[in-house]
Protein backbone atom coordinates (compact mmCIF):
# COMPACT_ATOMS: atom_id res chain seq x y z
CA UNK A 1 0.00 0.00 0.00
CA UNK A 2 1.51 3.33 -1.07
CA UNK A 3 1.34 6.27 1.33
CA UNK A 4 1.39 3.82 4.18
CA UNK A 5 1.01 5.20 7.65
CA UNK A 6 2.54 2.03 9.03
CA UNK A 7 4.69 2.66 12.13
CA UNK A 8 4.86 6.41 11.53
CA UNK A 9 3.10 7.43 14.71
CA UNK A 10 2.12 6.07 18.09
CA UNK A 11 -0.33 6.67 20.90
CA UNK A 12 1.87 8.08 23.64
CA UNK A 13 -0.68 9.32 26.14
CA UNK A 14 -4.06 8.25 27.46
CA UNK A 15 -6.28 10.28 29.75
CA UNK A 16 -9.81 10.14 30.96
CA UNK A 17 -12.21 11.64 33.45
CA UNK A 18 -14.40 9.79 35.86
CA UNK A 19 -17.20 8.03 33.97
CA UNK A 20 -20.59 8.66 35.55
CA UNK A 21 -24.28 9.17 34.89
CA UNK A 22 -24.15 12.80 36.04
CA UNK A 23 -20.87 14.63 35.85
CA UNK A 24 -22.21 17.89 37.27
CA UNK A 25 -19.78 19.78 35.05
CA UNK A 26 -19.79 21.06 31.47
CA UNK A 27 -18.63 19.08 28.46
CA UNK A 28 -15.81 21.62 28.04
CA UNK A 29 -14.72 20.80 31.57
CA UNK A 30 -14.72 17.07 30.80
CA UNK A 31 -12.81 17.60 27.55
CA UNK A 32 -10.19 19.77 29.23
CA UNK A 33 -9.73 17.36 32.13
CA UNK A 34 -9.34 14.39 29.77
CA UNK A 35 -6.81 16.24 27.60
CA UNK A 36 -4.84 17.49 30.61
CA UNK A 37 -4.75 13.97 32.09
CA UNK A 38 -3.61 12.60 28.73
CA UNK A 39 -0.68 15.05 28.51
CA UNK A 40 0.25 14.30 32.13
CA UNK A 41 0.22 10.58 31.33
CA UNK A 42 2.51 11.14 28.35
CA UNK A 43 4.79 13.59 30.15
CA UNK A 44 4.32 16.25 27.49
CA UNK A 45 3.90 19.98 28.18
CA UNK A 46 0.69 21.49 26.76
CA UNK A 47 2.74 23.99 24.79
CA UNK A 48 4.16 21.11 22.76
CA UNK A 49 0.75 20.19 21.32
CA UNK A 50 0.30 21.58 17.81
CA UNK A 51 -2.72 19.67 16.52
CA UNK A 52 -6.19 18.87 17.89
CA UNK A 53 -8.91 16.57 16.56
CA UNK A 54 -12.35 15.66 17.86
CA UNK A 55 -15.85 14.68 16.70
CA UNK A 56 -18.28 16.90 14.81
CA UNK A 57 -20.70 15.86 17.56
CA UNK A 58 -18.37 17.18 20.28
CA UNK A 59 -19.62 20.46 21.70
CA UNK A 60 -16.19 21.77 22.74
CA UNK A 61 -14.27 23.79 20.18
CA UNK A 62 -10.58 23.07 19.84
CA UNK A 63 -9.67 26.62 20.82
CA UNK A 64 -11.77 26.49 23.98
CA UNK A 65 -10.07 23.28 25.09
CA UNK A 66 -6.74 24.85 24.13
CA UNK A 67 -7.50 27.88 26.31
CA UNK A 68 -8.35 25.67 29.28
CA UNK A 69 -5.37 23.36 29.00
CA UNK A 70 -2.83 26.01 28.06
CA UNK A 71 -2.19 24.79 24.55
CA UNK A 72 -0.68 27.49 22.33
CA UNK A 73 0.18 27.53 18.64
CA UNK A 74 -1.81 25.05 16.54
CA UNK A 75 -1.00 23.91 12.98
CA UNK A 76 -4.02 21.64 12.48
CA UNK A 77 -7.48 21.32 13.97
CA UNK A 78 -10.22 19.14 12.61
CA UNK A 79 -13.47 17.46 13.48
CA UNK A 80 -14.49 14.09 12.10
CA UNK A 81 -18.08 13.29 11.13
CA UNK A 82 -20.48 10.37 11.66
CA UNK A 83 -20.82 9.94 15.40
CA UNK A 84 -18.91 6.93 16.69
CA UNK A 85 -17.78 6.31 13.13
CA UNK A 86 -15.26 9.05 13.82
CA UNK A 87 -13.37 7.14 16.52
CA UNK A 88 -10.28 5.79 14.79
CA UNK A 89 -10.70 8.48 12.16
CA UNK A 90 -9.25 10.81 14.79
CA UNK A 91 -6.18 8.59 14.93
CA UNK A 92 -5.86 8.55 11.14
CA UNK A 93 -6.10 12.35 11.01
CA UNK A 94 -3.42 12.66 13.66
CA UNK A 95 -1.16 10.05 12.05
CA UNK A 96 -1.45 11.78 8.66
CA UNK A 97 -0.52 15.12 10.23
CA UNK A 98 2.52 13.59 11.89
CA UNK A 99 3.66 11.49 8.93
CA UNK A 100 3.43 14.52 6.62
CA UNK A 101 5.31 16.78 8.99
CA UNK A 102 2.39 19.13 9.55
CA UNK A 103 2.31 18.38 13.27
CA UNK A 104 4.55 16.99 15.97
CA UNK A 105 2.04 16.21 18.72
CA UNK A 106 -1.69 15.82 18.19
CA UNK A 107 -4.23 15.43 20.95
CA UNK A 108 -7.61 13.88 20.15
CA UNK A 109 -10.61 13.57 22.44
CA UNK A 110 -14.31 12.99 22.92
CA UNK A 111 -16.16 14.37 25.94
CA UNK A 112 -19.87 14.30 26.51
CA UNK A 113 -22.59 14.52 29.08
CA UNK A 114 -24.15 11.54 27.34
CA UNK A 115 -26.50 10.70 30.20
CA UNK A 116 -27.28 13.93 32.04
CA UNK A 117 -27.21 15.95 28.81
CA UNK A 118 -28.12 14.88 25.31
CA UNK A 119 -28.89 11.14 25.31
CA UNK A 120 -28.24 9.41 21.99
CA UNK A 121 -30.60 6.55 22.82
CA UNK A 122 -33.48 8.89 23.46
CA UNK A 123 -34.00 9.70 19.86
CA UNK A 124 -33.16 12.32 17.33
CA UNK A 125 -36.39 14.29 17.58
CA UNK A 126 -36.21 17.69 15.97
CA UNK A 127 -32.75 18.28 17.38
CA UNK A 128 -30.77 16.22 14.93
CA UNK A 129 -27.24 17.50 14.54
CA UNK A 130 -26.54 16.04 11.11
CA UNK A 131 -27.17 18.27 8.14
CA UNK A 132 -28.62 15.27 6.36
CA UNK A 133 -32.18 15.96 7.41
CA UNK A 134 -33.68 14.28 4.39
CA UNK A 135 -31.86 11.02 5.06
CA UNK A 136 -33.17 10.78 8.61
CA UNK A 137 -36.66 11.90 7.62
CA UNK A 138 -37.38 8.69 5.72
CA UNK A 139 -37.20 6.92 9.10
CA UNK A 140 -38.34 9.53 11.61
CA UNK A 141 -41.73 9.82 9.93
CA UNK A 142 -42.45 6.20 10.94
CA UNK A 143 -41.05 6.52 14.45
CA UNK A 144 -37.55 5.21 13.82
CA UNK A 145 -35.76 7.80 15.90
CA UNK A 146 -32.99 5.91 17.68
CA UNK A 147 -29.77 4.18 16.69
CA UNK A 148 -31.26 0.92 18.01
CA UNK A 149 -34.20 1.23 15.62
CA UNK A 150 -31.89 1.67 12.62
CA UNK A 151 -29.34 -0.95 13.64
CA UNK A 152 -32.01 -3.57 14.39
CA UNK A 153 -33.03 -3.93 10.74
CA UNK A 154 -29.61 -5.15 9.53
CA UNK A 155 -28.97 -7.09 12.74
CA UNK A 156 -32.25 -8.96 12.40
CA UNK A 157 -31.58 -9.76 8.74
CA UNK A 158 -28.14 -11.08 9.67
CA UNK A 159 -29.52 -13.23 12.49
CA UNK A 160 -32.25 -14.63 10.27
CA UNK A 161 -29.85 -15.37 7.41
CA UNK A 162 -27.34 -17.25 9.57
CA UNK A 163 -29.66 -18.71 12.23
CA UNK A 164 -28.05 -16.74 15.02
CA UNK A 165 -29.86 -17.36 18.32
CA UNK A 166 -30.64 -14.62 20.82
CA UNK A 167 -28.31 -16.48 23.19
CA UNK A 168 -25.38 -15.22 21.08
CA UNK A 169 -26.32 -11.64 21.91
CA UNK A 170 -26.78 -12.55 25.56
CA UNK A 171 -23.32 -14.08 25.56
CA UNK A 172 -21.71 -10.90 24.18
CA UNK A 173 -23.48 -8.78 26.80
CA UNK A 174 -22.62 -11.01 29.76
CA UNK A 175 -19.03 -11.62 28.61
CA UNK A 176 -18.24 -7.93 28.39
CA UNK A 177 -19.97 -7.34 31.71
CA UNK A 178 -17.77 -10.01 33.22
CA UNK A 179 -14.75 -7.90 32.27
CA UNK A 180 -16.35 -4.68 33.54
CA UNK A 181 -17.07 -6.21 36.94
CA UNK A 182 -13.34 -5.96 37.73
CA UNK A 183 -12.81 -2.52 36.13
CA UNK A 184 -13.17 0.24 38.75
CA UNK A 185 -13.73 2.85 36.02
CA UNK A 186 -16.64 0.93 34.53
CA UNK A 187 -20.37 1.34 34.97
CA UNK A 188 -20.48 -2.43 35.38
CA UNK A 189 -17.88 -2.46 38.18
CA UNK A 190 -18.98 -5.03 40.76
CA UNK A 191 -22.34 -5.35 38.97
CA UNK A 192 -22.45 -8.82 37.41
CA UNK A 193 -25.01 -9.63 34.72
CA UNK A 194 -26.46 -13.12 34.33
CA UNK A 195 -28.08 -14.53 31.22
CA UNK A 196 -31.34 -14.34 33.13
CA UNK A 197 -30.75 -10.64 33.82
CA UNK A 198 -30.17 -10.17 30.11
CA UNK A 199 -33.47 -11.77 29.13
CA UNK A 200 -35.30 -9.74 31.77
CA UNK A 201 -34.12 -6.47 30.27
CA UNK A 202 -36.67 -4.46 28.35
CA UNK A 203 -37.14 -5.00 24.62
CA UNK A 204 -36.09 -1.87 22.73
CA UNK A 205 -36.27 -2.68 19.03
CA UNK A 206 -36.40 -6.36 18.20
CA UNK A 207 -33.96 -8.17 18.44
CA UNK A 208 -32.26 -5.56 20.63
CA UNK A 209 -32.96 -5.39 24.36
CA UNK A 210 -31.72 -2.71 26.76
CA UNK A 211 -28.75 -4.94 27.62
CA UNK A 212 -27.84 -5.18 23.95
CA UNK A 213 -27.37 -1.41 23.99
CA UNK A 214 -24.34 0.53 25.18
CA UNK A 215 -24.23 2.78 28.19
CA UNK A 216 -25.10 6.45 28.15
CA UNK A 217 -22.23 8.14 29.94
CA UNK A 218 -20.96 11.47 31.16
CA UNK A 219 -17.21 11.55 30.67
CA UNK A 220 -14.26 12.34 28.49
CA UNK A 221 -11.33 10.44 27.06
CA UNK A 222 -8.26 11.78 25.25
CA UNK A 223 -5.24 10.36 23.45
CA UNK A 224 -1.90 11.86 22.44
CA UNK A 225 -0.46 10.85 19.08
CA UNK A 226 3.14 11.65 18.22
CA UNK A 227 5.88 10.23 16.02
CA UNK A 228 6.99 6.74 16.97
CA UNK A 229 10.51 8.08 17.57
CA UNK A 230 9.34 10.88 19.85
CA UNK A 231 7.00 8.53 21.68
CA UNK A 232 10.00 6.48 22.80
CA UNK A 233 11.37 9.49 24.68
CA UNK A 234 8.12 10.07 26.57
CA UNK A 235 6.94 8.39 29.75
CA UNK A 236 4.87 5.47 28.46
CA UNK A 237 5.41 2.44 26.27
CA UNK A 238 4.30 3.58 22.81
CA UNK A 239 1.31 1.90 21.19
CA UNK A 240 2.57 2.04 17.62
CA UNK A 241 0.05 2.57 14.84
CA UNK A 242 0.65 -0.39 12.53
CA UNK A 243 -2.28 0.58 10.35
CA UNK A 244 -5.23 2.93 10.43
CA UNK A 245 -7.95 3.81 7.98
CA UNK A 246 -11.36 5.35 7.65
CA UNK A 247 -13.83 3.33 5.57
CA UNK A 248 -16.99 4.10 3.66
CA UNK A 249 -18.27 2.12 0.68
CA UNK A 250 -20.78 2.42 -2.13
CA UNK A 251 -24.35 2.63 -0.91
CA UNK A 252 -23.18 3.89 2.47
CA UNK A 253 -25.74 5.46 4.76
CA UNK A 254 -25.68 6.07 8.50
CA UNK A 255 -26.98 2.82 10.03
CA UNK A 256 -29.66 2.63 7.31
CA UNK A 257 -27.68 1.06 4.46
CA UNK A 258 -30.79 -0.95 3.58
CA UNK A 259 -30.64 -0.50 -0.18
CA UNK A 260 -27.44 -2.24 -1.27
CA UNK A 261 -27.17 -5.84 -2.41
CA UNK A 262 -26.01 -7.53 0.79
CA UNK A 263 -27.88 -6.40 3.88
CA UNK A 264 -26.72 -9.24 6.13
CA UNK A 265 -23.13 -8.06 6.55
CA UNK A 266 -20.99 -4.94 7.09
CA UNK A 267 -19.28 -4.10 3.76
CA UNK A 268 -17.66 -0.93 5.13
CA UNK A 269 -16.08 -2.94 7.95
CA UNK A 270 -14.83 -5.55 5.48
CA UNK A 271 -13.25 -2.72 3.53
CA UNK A 272 -11.65 -1.37 6.71
CA UNK A 273 -10.33 -4.88 7.48
CA UNK A 274 -8.81 -5.25 4.03
CA UNK A 275 -7.07 -1.88 4.37
CA UNK A 276 -5.59 -2.36 7.84
CA UNK A 277 -4.41 -5.89 7.13
CA UNK A 278 -2.75 -4.76 3.88
CA UNK A 279 -1.13 -1.71 5.49
CA UNK A 280 0.17 -3.62 8.51
CA UNK A 281 1.12 -6.82 6.73
CA UNK A 282 -0.80 -8.63 9.47
CA UNK A 283 -3.81 -10.92 9.38
CA UNK A 284 -6.49 -12.06 11.79
CA UNK A 285 -4.19 -14.71 13.26
CA UNK A 286 -1.75 -11.98 14.35
CA UNK A 287 -4.35 -10.10 16.39
CA UNK A 288 -4.09 -10.96 20.09
CA UNK A 289 -6.97 -8.91 21.46
CA UNK A 290 -9.65 -6.60 20.12
CA UNK A 291 -11.66 -3.56 21.07
CA UNK A 292 -14.43 -3.80 18.50
CA UNK A 293 -16.97 -1.01 18.51
CA UNK A 294 -19.92 -2.16 20.54
CA UNK A 295 -22.81 0.28 20.60
CA UNK A 296 -24.91 -2.91 20.25
CA UNK A 297 -24.09 -6.59 20.90
CA UNK A 298 -24.97 -7.59 17.35
CA UNK A 299 -22.16 -5.37 16.09
CA UNK A 300 -19.59 -7.55 17.85
CA UNK A 301 -21.07 -10.69 16.30
CA UNK A 302 -21.01 -9.30 12.78
CA UNK A 303 -17.57 -7.70 13.04
CA UNK A 304 -15.91 -10.97 14.03
CA UNK A 305 -16.78 -12.07 10.49
CA UNK A 306 -15.93 -8.73 8.84
CA UNK A 307 -12.40 -8.91 10.25
CA UNK A 308 -11.96 -12.57 9.31
CA UNK A 309 -11.73 -14.12 12.77
CA UNK A 310 -14.22 -16.67 11.50
CA UNK A 311 -16.24 -17.29 8.35
CA UNK A 312 -19.65 -15.92 7.41
CA UNK A 313 -22.26 -17.20 9.80
CA UNK A 314 -19.67 -18.72 12.14
CA UNK A 315 -19.45 -15.93 14.72
CA UNK A 316 -22.14 -17.55 16.85
CA UNK A 317 -19.92 -20.61 17.27
CA UNK A 318 -16.79 -18.50 17.80
CA UNK A 319 -18.58 -16.73 20.64
CA UNK A 320 -20.12 -19.90 22.08
CA UNK A 321 -16.62 -21.40 22.20
CA UNK A 322 -15.55 -18.60 24.54
CA UNK A 323 -13.05 -16.97 22.19
CA UNK A 324 -13.98 -13.37 23.04
CA UNK A 325 -13.96 -13.87 26.82
CA UNK A 326 -11.29 -14.10 29.51
CA UNK A 327 -8.51 -16.46 28.41
CA UNK A 328 -10.02 -16.70 24.94
CA UNK A 329 -8.36 -16.62 21.57
CA UNK A 330 -9.48 -12.98 21.09
CA UNK A 331 -10.35 -11.27 24.36
CA UNK A 332 -12.63 -8.45 23.26
CA UNK A 333 -13.27 -5.20 25.11
CA UNK A 334 -11.52 -6.36 28.25
CA UNK A 335 -12.50 -3.08 29.96
CA UNK A 336 -16.18 -3.80 29.36
CA UNK A 337 -16.45 -1.73 26.21
CA UNK A 338 -19.20 0.72 25.40
CA UNK A 339 -21.68 -1.88 26.65
CA UNK A 340 -20.38 -2.12 30.19
CA UNK A 341 -17.56 0.36 30.82
CA UNK A 342 -18.75 3.64 29.32
CA UNK A 343 -19.98 5.16 26.12
CA UNK A 344 -17.33 7.70 25.21
CA UNK A 345 -18.13 7.17 21.56
CA UNK A 346 -15.34 4.64 21.05
CA UNK A 347 -12.38 6.70 22.27
CA UNK A 348 -12.39 4.71 25.52
CA UNK A 349 -12.03 1.54 23.43
CA UNK A 350 -8.93 2.99 21.74
CA UNK A 351 -7.60 3.93 25.19
CA UNK A 352 -8.02 0.33 26.35
CA UNK A 353 -6.23 -0.93 23.25
CA UNK A 354 -3.26 1.37 23.97
CA UNK A 355 -3.14 0.10 27.55
CA UNK A 356 -3.24 -3.51 26.36
CA UNK A 357 -0.17 -2.78 24.25
CA UNK A 358 1.52 -1.14 27.25
CA UNK A 359 0.75 -4.31 29.18
CA UNK A 360 -0.93 -2.61 32.12
CA UNK A 361 -4.59 -2.63 31.14
CA UNK A 362 -7.35 -3.66 33.47
CA UNK A 363 -7.95 -7.39 32.81
CA UNK A 364 -4.66 -7.59 30.91
CA UNK A 365 -4.75 -11.04 29.28
CA UNK A 366 -2.35 -13.64 30.59
CA UNK A 367 -0.47 -13.80 27.30
CA UNK A 368 1.72 -11.58 25.17
CA UNK A 369 -0.34 -8.91 23.46
CA UNK A 370 1.57 -7.78 20.39
CA UNK A 371 -1.31 -6.50 18.29
CA UNK A 372 -4.72 -5.09 19.15
CA UNK A 373 -7.45 -4.33 16.65
CA UNK A 374 -9.86 -1.44 17.21
CA UNK A 375 -12.83 -0.36 15.13
CA UNK A 376 -15.06 2.69 14.82
CA UNK A 377 -18.84 2.94 14.84
CA UNK A 378 -20.69 0.17 13.03
CA UNK A 379 -23.07 0.65 10.10
CA UNK A 380 -21.86 4.21 9.64
CA UNK A 381 -18.82 5.50 7.75
CA UNK A 382 -16.25 3.85 9.97
CA UNK A 383 -12.64 2.74 10.24
CA UNK A 384 -10.15 0.39 11.84
CA UNK A 385 -6.85 0.62 13.68
CA UNK A 386 -4.17 -1.90 14.56
CA UNK A 387 -1.84 -1.02 17.41
CA UNK A 388 1.42 -2.85 18.04
CA UNK A 389 4.32 -3.02 20.46
CA UNK A 390 7.90 -2.12 19.53
CA UNK B 1 -51.28 5.83 14.43
CA UNK B 2 -51.89 9.42 15.38
CA UNK B 3 -50.36 12.65 14.29
CA UNK B 4 -49.40 14.89 17.18
CA UNK B 5 -45.65 14.82 17.23
CA UNK B 6 -45.07 12.71 14.15
CA UNK B 7 -41.89 14.13 12.73
CA UNK B 8 -42.74 15.27 9.22
CA UNK B 9 -40.09 15.21 6.52
CA UNK B 10 -38.60 18.52 5.44
CA UNK B 11 -39.97 19.07 1.93
CA UNK B 12 -37.08 19.92 -0.34
CA UNK B 13 -36.37 19.70 -4.06
CA UNK B 14 -34.90 16.25 -3.50
CA UNK B 15 -37.74 14.58 -1.61
CA UNK B 16 -40.86 16.78 -1.51
CA UNK B 17 -42.15 15.45 -4.83
CA UNK B 18 -42.17 11.90 -3.44
CA UNK B 19 -44.42 12.91 -0.56
CA UNK B 20 -46.68 14.82 -2.95
CA UNK B 21 -47.13 11.58 -4.86
CA UNK B 22 -47.78 9.68 -1.63
CA UNK B 23 -50.49 12.23 -0.79
CA UNK B 24 -52.16 11.11 -4.02
CA UNK B 25 -51.73 7.46 -3.02
CA UNK B 26 -48.91 6.83 -5.45
CA UNK B 27 -45.88 4.89 -4.27
CA UNK B 28 -43.26 6.54 -6.46
CA UNK B 29 -39.88 5.17 -7.46
CA UNK B 30 -37.47 7.69 -8.91
CA UNK B 31 -36.14 6.81 -12.39
CA UNK B 32 -33.21 8.22 -14.31
CA UNK B 33 -34.56 9.48 -17.64
CA UNK B 34 -31.19 8.91 -19.28
CA UNK B 35 -30.41 5.28 -18.36
CA UNK B 36 -33.75 4.34 -16.76
CA UNK B 37 -32.13 3.09 -13.56
CA UNK B 38 -34.55 3.10 -10.63
CA UNK B 39 -33.41 4.49 -7.32
CA UNK B 40 -34.76 4.78 -3.81
CA UNK B 41 -34.42 6.74 -1.58
CA UNK B 42 -34.47 9.62 -4.07
CA UNK B 43 -31.34 11.62 -4.76
CA UNK B 44 -30.66 14.35 -7.33
CA UNK B 45 -28.11 12.51 -9.51
CA UNK B 46 -27.99 9.06 -11.10
CA UNK B 47 -24.96 7.24 -9.69
CA UNK B 48 -24.64 5.13 -12.84
CA UNK B 49 -24.67 7.79 -15.57
CA UNK B 50 -24.42 11.11 -13.64
CA UNK B 51 -27.61 12.42 -15.21
CA UNK B 52 -29.49 15.06 -13.24
CA UNK B 53 -32.66 14.36 -15.21
CA UNK B 54 -35.22 12.07 -13.63
CA UNK B 55 -38.88 11.19 -13.48
CA UNK B 56 -40.60 8.43 -11.57
CA UNK B 57 -42.76 5.39 -12.00
CA UNK B 58 -45.71 4.37 -9.89
CA UNK B 59 -44.72 1.17 -8.11
CA UNK B 60 -47.16 -1.71 -8.11
CA UNK B 61 -47.01 -1.59 -4.32
CA UNK B 62 -46.34 -5.32 -4.14
CA UNK B 63 -43.28 -6.72 -2.47
CA UNK B 64 -41.87 -9.09 0.10
CA UNK B 65 -40.47 -8.61 3.59
CA UNK B 66 -36.65 -8.40 3.48
CA UNK B 67 -36.24 -7.58 7.17
CA UNK B 68 -38.13 -6.00 10.04
CA UNK B 69 -37.97 -4.70 13.56
CA UNK B 70 -40.56 -3.92 16.20
CA UNK B 71 -40.12 -0.67 18.08
CA UNK B 72 -41.14 -0.84 21.74
CA UNK B 73 -38.89 1.54 23.67
CA UNK B 74 -38.36 4.43 24.08
CA UNK B 75 -41.82 5.68 23.15
CA UNK B 76 -42.27 9.09 21.56
CA UNK B 77 -45.40 11.23 21.52
CA UNK B 78 -47.27 11.04 18.25
CA UNK B 79 -46.67 7.33 17.65
CA UNK B 80 -48.54 4.27 18.92
CA UNK B 81 -46.53 1.28 20.10
CA UNK B 82 -45.47 -1.32 19.30
CA UNK B 83 -44.52 -0.17 15.80
CA UNK B 84 -43.54 -2.84 13.27
CA UNK B 85 -41.19 -1.48 10.62
CA UNK B 86 -40.68 -3.36 7.39
CA UNK B 87 -37.86 -3.28 4.91
CA UNK B 88 -39.77 -4.17 1.76
CA UNK B 89 -38.27 -5.65 -1.38
CA UNK B 90 -40.51 -4.14 -4.04
CA UNK B 91 -41.21 -6.24 -7.10
CA UNK B 92 -39.54 -3.51 -9.18
CA UNK B 93 -36.30 -4.43 -7.37
CA UNK B 94 -35.89 -1.41 -5.11
CA UNK B 95 -36.24 -1.55 -1.32
CA UNK B 96 -38.28 0.79 0.85
CA UNK B 97 -38.66 1.25 4.61
CA UNK B 98 -42.19 1.74 5.95
CA UNK B 99 -44.51 0.79 8.76
CA UNK B 100 -46.10 -2.65 8.67
CA UNK B 101 -49.76 -2.70 9.75
CA UNK B 102 -52.56 -5.22 9.96
CA UNK B 103 -50.53 -7.96 11.59
CA UNK B 104 -49.45 -8.92 15.10
CA UNK B 105 -45.67 -8.68 15.58
CA UNK B 106 -45.47 -12.38 16.46
CA UNK B 107 -47.05 -13.34 13.14
CA UNK B 108 -44.53 -11.49 10.96
CA UNK B 109 -42.28 -13.74 8.87
CA UNK B 110 -39.33 -13.03 6.60
CA UNK B 111 -40.25 -13.17 2.93
CA UNK B 112 -43.97 -12.72 3.48
CA UNK B 113 -45.83 -10.97 0.64
CA UNK B 114 -46.83 -7.37 1.33
CA UNK B 115 -48.97 -4.75 -0.31
CA UNK B 116 -48.82 -0.98 0.08
CA UNK B 117 -51.73 1.01 1.44
CA UNK B 118 -51.98 4.67 2.31
CA UNK B 119 -52.80 5.96 5.73
CA UNK B 120 -53.99 9.50 6.36
CA UNK B 121 -53.34 11.17 9.69
CA UNK B 122 -56.16 13.36 11.06
CA UNK B 123 -54.22 16.43 9.93
CA UNK B 124 -54.26 15.12 6.36
CA UNK B 125 -50.67 13.94 6.14
CA UNK B 126 -50.59 10.76 4.05
CA UNK B 127 -47.93 8.13 4.31
CA UNK B 128 -47.44 4.74 2.69
CA UNK B 129 -47.65 1.71 4.96
CA UNK B 130 -47.55 -1.98 4.09
CA UNK B 131 -49.86 -4.80 5.07
CA UNK B 132 -49.88 -8.54 4.52
CA UNK B 133 -50.97 -9.62 1.03
CA UNK B 134 -52.01 -12.82 -0.64
CA UNK B 135 -49.21 -14.53 -2.55
CA UNK B 136 -48.03 -12.22 -5.32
Amino acid sequence: MENSLKNQAAIAGVGQTRYSKESGVSELSLASEAVANCLEDAGLAPGEVDGMVSYTLDSSDEIEVAQCVGIGDLNMFAKINYGGGAAVGLIQQAAMAIASGVCNNVVVWRAMNGRSGRRMGQGTGQQIVSSDLIHWSWYQVYGMLTPASWVAMIAHKYMHTYNVPNDTLASVATTQRQFAVSNPAAFGYQKPMSTEDYYHSKMVSYPLRVFDCCQETDGGCALLITSTERAKSLKQTPAVIRAVTQASVQGQEQMTSFYRDDIASLPEMEYAAKRVYAMSGLGPDDIDAACLYDAFTTEIVMQLESFGFCGRGEAKDFIADGHIGPGGRLPNNTHGGLLSEAYIHGVNNIAQAARLIRGNAVNQPDKTVDHVLVSSGVGVPTGALILGRD
Amino acid sequence: MQTAGRIKPPMTADNGWWWEQAAQQVLAIQRCTSCETLRHPPRPMCNRCRSLQWDFIAASGRGTLASYTVLEHPQFPGYQYPIAIALVELEEGERITAQLVGIEPDDITFGMPLQVSFQADPDGFVLPVFEPAEEN
